[in-house]
């Protein structure tokens, strides 16, 4: 059995969503000219957004559950993927327009993906502007078990472990779904904390220092301590960076524990308990005597999670695992520990 | 394991400061004197005085560090050789002075601010102390303005760097910086980026944080940025002498940003023709570190793998006196290393670096 974390449906414009939205918003977006809310954390023709094998002669990858079926579960072999849309609707600024699309993109996924291909599962897509929203969205999207975590990008208006966001974790909680924060932005904040950079590669690269940030702000505020059940899924996020922060906030949390005085357990006690991170892409080593170590700087067996990011180009042909992962902890990596952390395929797996 | 008691270590962070700004004033103008006095330097940030995040304890310095004579830790040189340079034998300091002149707004205030600031560091700490060397500070919101302050200390040998900080209102490697690199070259200075600075945004790429411990664990974030735009900008194409030193930033984190820097550069090279080498090639052959604040794994000898990643080369002994994390160069290295490998992280590599 193999379980794919991390595999991205894309809308191929908004009028593909119409049909899930009231009368209203769909005739507010063709008045407007709404077209399309494509994100520049993925520009349709980057060499990244797309790998070559996988990018059709027109129009956008990964738009249908047979597409997804015939390039990716079959080929890799997976028995459930989840499907994360990355489609721009967290980045407008009208709370009512943004959870019209909101609430169109998840039944979309339902309707197109879901209900034609059994092995597929879903995010529940939310916006940040507005909590009780969010909140409210979980709640109507939750009683379906084929929803199994709530997916929000890295890049957002303030570090996600501050209050304001608690709803959402309670709400995570009550119905055993993980929270997962992907890259992207919602362009609250400029791409990098030194404001806009000239290069795509550096949007790109700067999710890497947002997953940094986060992870600090959730053990800073005391996210984990509060919600002890909770788990984090971090994704398309790599995973070498994270030793030596966790290293990092354990130097300043021995001089300035005062500030944090709920913090009950260390950084890296933490990290294991309730902070997972998808496998690909690997920012790793080629030398698998260096792979063997970093592996074991993460301090467990479980911490990461199968994914191919398809249709995302992280790696080429069907090998995503590097030299240095021996066979037990591929097996972990496949299996153990994604259904570990989705408790919501439990039932998949029997 | 031998541990060879070292001496004449060279201290790659050291932060004199002033008792007040007055201090200053045998270097400025009238008309500056009086605008100080008046409007104070402006910064983009809230208060008159101090950072955004207050800091763990009085000037984020050790409370065993106030000069027996009074005034701020860091403000005596004679307490400074006592309590920094004699006890943990540095043969050689680097200055960093932190106070507030690089990164004001009005860029004739701060360039006025920045040029008082190297004469105090020049006539009154390296004039009376052969172990100490200064740094050029620069108003390097105006570049044209840096690279003269360069060009007017170039050849003085009381300066051995040029020094910027990590919080630039533009990612660091942006072509309106590229006069001070191409400055510092021509001087033969290396850069020193130190963190902080107010860049006018959020100190994290998602916003303003509740504590100061995210702050400080976010300098190794900004950093990391500001690296990967002077790479990615193609600084190191264009000056292949630059060297450049990232200061109290943390280092651990390099071999996992040059891995996925690789890694996204494959995938992405058709937008950054300009790059003639792999990323991780130019942080390789023109970036160093210094070491504190030295993180603290639940396995120490997990630093060891970090060392040997990096290069036992590229990174330099820094205590950042006065400050509270301060490094002691007895203790720092807490996991077995060899003499050779501890010379050059104590003494050698800033030899090189810095031409000491």
């Amino acid at each position: 059995m193999q379980i794919d974390c991390d595999i991205h449906p894309f809308v191929p414009n908004t009028a593909a969503l119409f049909p899930y939205m009231p009368e209203h918003w769909r005739e507010m977006s063709v008045v407007r000219g709404i077209d399309d809310l494509h994100s520049a954390s993925y520009p349709d023709n980057t060499p990244l957004t797309a790998r070559a094998d996988w990018r059709p002669a027109s129009g956008r990858p990964a738009t249908t559950a047979e597409t997804i079926a015939r390039e990716c579960l079959d080929p890799f072999g997976s028995s459930i993927a989840i499907c994360n849309p990355l489609y721009g609707v967290q980045t407008l600024f009208s709370e009512d327009l943004a959870y019209a699309y909101v609430r169109a993109l998840n039944d979309w996924t339902r309707a197109q993906f879901l209900d034609p291909e059994p092995r597929l599962r879903a995010s529940i897509v939310v916006s940040l502007d507005n909590i009780e929203m969010a909140v409210a969205e979980i709640e109507r999207c939750a009683p379906d078990q084929r929803s199994v975590q709530i997916l929000l990008l890295v890049g957002t208006a303030h570090p996600l472990g501050r209050r304001q966001y608690w709803p959402i974790y309670e709400a995570a909680v009550k119905h055993s779904l993980p929270v997962a924060l992907h890259a992207g932005t919602d362009f609250r904040n400029a791409p990098t904390a030194l404001g806009w950079p000239s290069y795509y590669l550096e949007d790109y690269f700067a999710n890497a220092q947002a997953f940094q940030y986060q992870l600090t702000s959730f053990f800073a505020e005391g996210v984990f301590n509060k919600f002890p059940t909770l788990k984090l899924v971090l994704l398309e996020s790599g995973w070498t960076w994270v030793p030596p922060l966790v290293w990092r906030i354990t130097k300043y949390w021995a001089g300035l524990r005062m500030e944090v005085p709920w913090t009950d357990r260390s950084p890296a006690e933490i990290v294991r308990d309730q902070v997972r991170f998808s496998l690909q892409p690997v920012d790793g080593p080629t030398d698998p005597d260096q792979i063997r170590r970093l592996i074991d700087h993460l301090g467990s067996d479980q911490l990461l999670l199968f994914s191919t990011d398809y249709p995302h180009a992280q790696f080429e042909g069907m090998e995503m695992f590097p030299a240095g992962f021996d066979e037990s902890l591929r097996a972990i990596i496949r299996r153990d520990a994604p259904l570990a952390t989705y408790t919501r395929l439990a039932g998949a797996a029997a | 394991m031998s541990t060879e008691k070292l001496t004449g270590i060279a201290d790659c962070d050291i932060h004199p400061t002033v008792r007040t700004m007055a201090e200053l004033e045998p270097w400025l103008s009238r008309q500056w004197i009086e605008h100080f006095r008046t409007y104070g330097a402006l910064r983009n940030t809230q208060y008159v005085s101090g950072a955004p995040y207050h800091k763990s304890q009085p000037n984020a310095s050790r409370r065993d560090a106030y000069p027996p004579e009074g005034g701020p830790q860091g403000s005596s040189l004679a307490f400074l050789r006592t309590q920094l340079l004699d006890q943990h034998s540095i043969g050689f300091g680097i200055l960093n002075p932190l106070v507030q002149a690089q990164g004001v707004r009005n860029l004739a205030h701060s360039a006025a601010l920045c040029r008082a600031l190297n004469h105090w560091q020049a006539e009154t700490w390296v004039a009376n102390e052969p172990r100490l060397r200064a740094s050029i500070v620069v108003p390097y919101e105006d570049p044209e303005a840096s690279a003269e302050e360069i060009r007017h200390w170039a050849g003085n040998a009381a300066f051995v760097q040029v020094l910027l900080l990590s919080r630039t209102s533009f990612p660091t490697g942006n072509k309106r910086y590229w006069p001070i690199f191409g400055a510092a070259v021509e001087a033969g200075l290396p850069v020193g980026i130190h963190a902080f600075g107010n860049s006018g945004w959020p100190v994290s790429n998602v916003g303003w944080p509740s504590f100061y411990l995210e702050e400080m664990v976010g300098h190794a974030q900004t950093s990391q940025s500001g690296l990967v735009s002077l790479v990615v900008e193609g600084v190191f194409e264009r000056w292949p002498a630059l060297k450049v030193v990232l200061i109290e930033s943390g280092f651990t984190w390099a071999p996992s940003l040059m891995w996925r820097l690789d890694h996204a550069f494959r995938t992405l090279r058709s937008e950054v023709p300009h790059l003639k080498l792999l990323p991780s090639e130019y942080v390789r052959r023109n970036v160093w570190w210094t070491s504190q604040p030295l993180d603290e794994p639940e396995n120490k000898r997990y630093l060891a793998d970090m060392f040997n990643w990096l290069g036992w080369d590229k990174i330099m002994f820094s205590s950042d006196y006065p400050h509270w994390d301060f490094d002691d160069p007895a203790r720092v290295i807490a996991f077995p290393a060899s003499d050779e490998d501890r010379r050059k992280f104590f003494i050698g590599n800033a030899r090189h670096v810095y031409g000491a």
